[in-house]
Formats: C-alpha cells, sequence, structure tokens
C-alpha cells in the first residue's frame, strides 16, 4: 500500500522557502566576523553560492540547498532536490566536484523510500561529472533532501548575480511555472502534459546551459529559484540597474497560466510579490502571466546577462541542446521603475 | 446566504480551493466567510476576489486569525458554475441534474470485525484509496469510535485533507469528540451534530460503510 505518497508531499521545494523580507532583517543583524580577503563572493552580495579563492587560478565554491518534497514520487524528488543543488555552483561558472548528502527521514518510515530519494539524487551527481562523497542524516518528523556541493571556479571569471551591464540581453534557459504546477497538482488540477513537462524541466541539470554560457561574454549570472523570476532579477539589479521584459518572449511550461487563473497559486509566490511587487511596472500584462513571474521555481534555469551582440548565438546553443531559452529583457541604466514588463518590444 | 468556510491551518492553496468551492455551491447570490490563519493566505482570497470581480473584504480577528468576506452576485455564482465544460456534462448525466451524492460513514476506527490491528490497517487503506477515486464522496461523516481518525495521531490525516481539498464534505460527530475527549484534538474537517449526520445519511444516494 502506498499510503505514505500524500504525505510526502505536502507542497516543497522551493516553495517553502522562507520569505526574502523575513531572511533579510534576520540576515542583517547577524555579527559580522573580520573580513577574509579570501573569500570573493559571501553573504553580502545575496549570491547564489560562496566563493573563496585558494590561488590565483583556482577558487572553490561552495553551496548547500535541500527542502521538502514537491512531487509524490520519492526518486523523482531526489533527482529533483540534486539538480536544484548543484544549480548553484552552475550559476556562479564553477564546475561540481564533490557532494554531501543532507537528508531529513522519519524514523518509522519504509527505508526503501529513502533508498528511491538518494538514488535519485546520486545518479544526478554522476551525471553533472561530481562525486558523491558522504552525507549526514537526521531523523525528523517530515522528509527533507538536498545536497552540499561544492564546486571550483576560475576567480577571474566568477559569475556573480549583481554585475551587469547596461544595454546587456537578458536570458532565461528554462520556462517558468513549476511552482504552480506543483502547487496545482496537490490537489489534483494539474494538467498532466503541464506536470510531466515541470518534472523534465525540474531534473534538467543546468550544467549544458552553463557550458553555453561560458563561451560567451557573461556579465551576470544567477538562477531562477524560490525568489521567483522577478525577485532574482531584482537582486540582480542591486539597486543600480533597471531591466525591461518582454514578457511574451518568457518560456512558460503549459498549463501554468491556466492554473493561475484557478488562483492555484502558492503563499511563496504572494511573498514575492510582497517583496519586489513595488519594484516592478506591468503594462498590459494578464493576471495569469503576473503570477508566473512571482511564481517560485524549483530548480529553476539560469538567468544570463550578455553581451548584446553575442546574445543571438548564445541562444542558438542553448536551443541546440534542446533547452527552451529565450531572450527575455535587457537591462538598462537606472530608470525610476527597476523592472517594466511589458508585451512586447519594438 | 452566508457559508462559511474553516481554511485554519491550511495551507495555500487549500483556502483558496475550499473557498472556490463554496461560492459554486452558493445557490444565487451569497456571502462566503474564509476563516484563515495568515496574512498571506488573505492576500491570495483578495487577489482571486478582485480578479473574479467580487465584493472583497478582510478583518483580522486575533493574532493568527482573519476573516475575509465575498460577496457574490447572482450572475457570478452561475458563471462560477458553468466555467468547467466537464463538469456541466457530468451534471448532465444523472436524471435529476445533479451530481449524485454518496455519504461515507465512518463508525469505528477500525475496518470490519475480527483482528483489529488488521483493521486499524484495512480503515487506513480505505480512506487512502478514496482519495484516488475517480469520483469522490460528497461527505464523510465520522462518529463513535471513527472520530479518531479524524485526530491528531491518526494515520488518515494527510488523506482526509487531500479528500477535503478536492472539495469532501469532512465532518466528524461533536458528541463523539466530547465523550472521547478528543474535542481538542481535531485536526481535520468540521464538527458535527446529529441533526446534521441524519440529514446527510437520509439525503445520500447511497452510503458507503466500509
Amino acid at each position: 500500500m502506498s499510503s505514505e505518497k500524500i504525505t510526502f508531499c505536502k507542497g516543497g521545494g522551493c516553495t517553502a522557502k522562507l520569505g526574502a523580507q523575513a531572511l533579510n532583517r534576520v540576515l542583517s543583524l547577524l555579527p559580522k566576523g573580520e573580513k577574509d580577503p579570501a573569500l570573493l563572493v559571501g553573504f553580502s552580495s545575496k549570491d547564489d553560492a560562496a566563493v573563496y579563492k585558494l590561488t590565483d587560478e583556482i577558487a572553490f565554491v561552495q553551496t548547500l540547498d535541500f527542502f521538502p518534497p514537491m512531487v509524490p514520487d520519492p526518486y523523482t524528488f531526489g533527482q529533483i532536490a540534486a539538480t536544484n543543488a548543484l544549480s548553484d555552483i552552475y550559476a556562479m561558472g564553477g564546475t561540481v566536484k564533490t557532494a554531501l548528502n543532507i537528508v531529513c527521514f522519519p524514523e518509522k518510515w519504509d527505508l526503501n523510500i529513502l533508498g528511491e530519494i538518494l538514488r535519485g539524487g546520486s545518479e544526478k551527481v554522476i551525471e553533472a561529472g561530481a562525486t558523491l562523497a558522504g552525507g549526514h542524516s537526521i531523523a525528523d518528523t517530515d522528509v527533507k533532501y538536498g545536497l552540499s556541493v561544492t564546486g571550483i571556479v576560475h576567480p577571474d571569471h566568477i559569475w556573480q548575480n549583481n554585475t551587469g551591464h547596461p544595454g546587456d540581453l537578458l536570458i532565461l534557459t528554462k520556462a517558468l511555472g513549476v511552482g504552480i504546477l506543483c502547487t496545482a497538482d496537490r490537489v489534483g488540477e494539474a494538467p498532466k502534459d503541464g506536470m510531466e513537462a515541470a518534472i523534465r524541466s525540474m531534473t534538467t541539470l543546468n550544467k549544458n546551459a552553463a557550458e553555453c554560457c561560458a563561451r560567451y561574454e557573461i556579465h551576470a549570472c544567477t538562477d531562477v529559484t524560490g525568489f521567483s523570476f522577478l525577485g532574482h532579477l531584482h537582486e540582480m539589479m542591486d539597486g543600480r540597474l533597471s531591466a525591461r521584459i518582454w514578457a511574451d518572449q518568457v518560456p512558460v511550461l503549459p498549463g501554468a497560466q491556466a492554473c493561475a487563473d484557478e488562483f492555484l497559486l502558492t503563499a511563496a509566490a504572494q511573498r514575492n510579490r510582497n517583496h519586489v511587487g513595488g519594484f516592478v511596472r506591468f503594462e498590459g500584462i494578464p493576471f495569469s502571466m503576473e503570477e508566473v513571474l512571482f511564481d517560485p521555481q524549483t530548480s529553476g534555469g539560469l538567468l544570463a546577462a550578455v553581451r548584446p551582440d553575442q546574445a543571438e548565438q548564445l541562444l542558438a546553443d542553448l536551443r541546440r541542446q534542446g533547452l527552451p531559452a529565450a531572450i527575455v529583457g535587457e537591462i538598462v541604466k537606472k530608470e525610476e521603475t527597476e523592472i517594466q514588463v511589458s508585451m512586447d518590444h519594438d | 446566504m452566508i457559508t462559511k468556510v474553516d481554511a485554519i491551518g491550511d495551507v495555500c492553496p487549500i483556502p483558496v480551493v475550499k473557498t472556490k468551492n463554496a461560492i459554486k455551491e452558493l445557490n444565487g447570490a451569497g456571502t462566503v466567510e474564509t476563516l484563515v490563519d495568515n496574512e498571506i493566505a488573505v492576500q491570495n482570497l483578495t487577489k482571486m476576489a478582485n480578479q473574479k470581480g467580487y465584493g472583497v473584504k478582510s478583518e483580522k480577528l486575533a493574532e493568527d486569525q482573519f476573516r475575509v468576506t465575498m460577496e457574490i452576485s447572482a450572475d457570478q455564482t452561475a458563471s462560477a458554475q458553468a466555467a468547467p465544460e466537464e463538469e456541466t456534462e457530468e451534471c448532465l448525466v444523472t436524471p435529476a441534474g445533479r451530481k449524485k451524492k454518496t455519504v461515507v460513514a465512518v463508525t469505528a476506527s477500525v475496518m470490519g470485525t475480527g483482528n483489529d490491528e488488521l483493521g486499524a490497517v484495512l480503515i487506513k487503506g480505505f480512506l487512502y484509496a478514496l482519495t484516488q477515486m475517480e469520483e469522490l464522496p460528497s461527505s464523510i461523516l465520522f462518529y463513535n469510535g471513527g472520530a479518531t481518525l479524524t485526530c491528531e495521531g491518526s494515520a488518515s490525516i494527510e488523506d482526509l485533507k487531500s479528500l477535503e481539498a478536492q472539495g469532501v464534505e469532512i465532518l466528524t460527530c461533536g458528541t463523539c469528540l466530547n465523550y472521547y475527549k478528543l474535542s481538542e484534538k481535531l485536526a481535520v474537517g468540521g464538527v458535527t451534530n446529529m441533526y446534521e449526520i441524519t440529514e446527510r445519511l437520509t439525503q445520500a444516494d447511497l452510503v458507503v460503510r466500509p
């Protein structure tokens, strides 16, 4: 009897993230130790991972990501959680090297479920070309799984999230809407093809996307996760840049907008709206598209700011990898409205 | 007519799903009052009301308790009912022009007589299997020993929450909760009385007793 299935998934993934507003308040109060000059990227930039310089050639990239299940199948959940955790290294321009499992699991549950989760995770680590080197497990009331990942990057070729230039074009490498679809699926209202597409998207490593990007001049990069497309874009703007987004260009998973029109919305999306809504001006954007842009993504794609004359070429490379990538907007000099979302561009 | 929806303890999108179901069931104009325990749920409900053009107001009743009141006009309920096409077709199948009303009466904490340990496994399996049925019951009534299944410590809470989220009414006998001293432990659905239980049972097209 698979009665664990329902309990297993209570609406997790990146929808389970704490809101950025709440988090910022706590983080800003933390004592700051003496600054280590070798720490190239840390807390202060709200980036995806920490980068620590060892030599002029090598810095290591460190990240940790874990969350509760967002899909009912343990194996798929393991794949998604690992894909998501590995993504932070790719978003920094790094290569993954080692990964450690981090897992919470109810003591009384069938260990085969745990086995399936770890199998899914392990397969993704191998696909990424990294080594699973250990882990840590805790008995807990609910399931949570993820990875702590270490990678390396050349100190001069780190992609930070807030170093874009005015004029850069913004490329998004995966379609949006996984948060809405997983939420709709939980109440049995997600269309089958939409949910399948969401799972395919969430289990696709950002490895190929990052490798494509590495051949071009990337000025800034992040992966789109719990804070939504607009939330991560807002961090990318860093108070000194603005962006224009062309909503008709933004790739969206099938069925996500229909589910948004049925108001199958997460709390996290509303928190995202509360956090960044004030920086965004929508011009003639349908409600469902607004929701997609605020939708928390689990294991989302890369959002890269690329030199404008290279964007078409990079896009063609990404498309050849089978990714639903698109040029979704541009960075401009700071304007009164930080992020302007319109239906098309001319 | 005022319909009350209790979505305390529910995470998004369940408060919205429950409220949508309540609006669908309004026959004509009406008011739906939804109780929720967090402000984000208030915002998501308000967003829905604004998109649908319902009148909406919300108030904070206590720390962690909010009431969202929606006013729905007659033509708006009509469109809420007619919206999904398949549902309309489904309605036409039954001669009375309404869905067949199946009521499940859970009268004990176990299923069948014989070994109670086995019976507990069976009832858990039964409630799980219900979540997977294409045609869901309209209500599930829990009384006497059945009342323990909707309370803390029951292995079926998540299944019942899932059913509730899909629009199934989950009701537990209040007298029984008192008798078993479980009134504070109810974890899913609402409390009911003998009048309502009798009404549900006598008005059902089919009563299922596992």
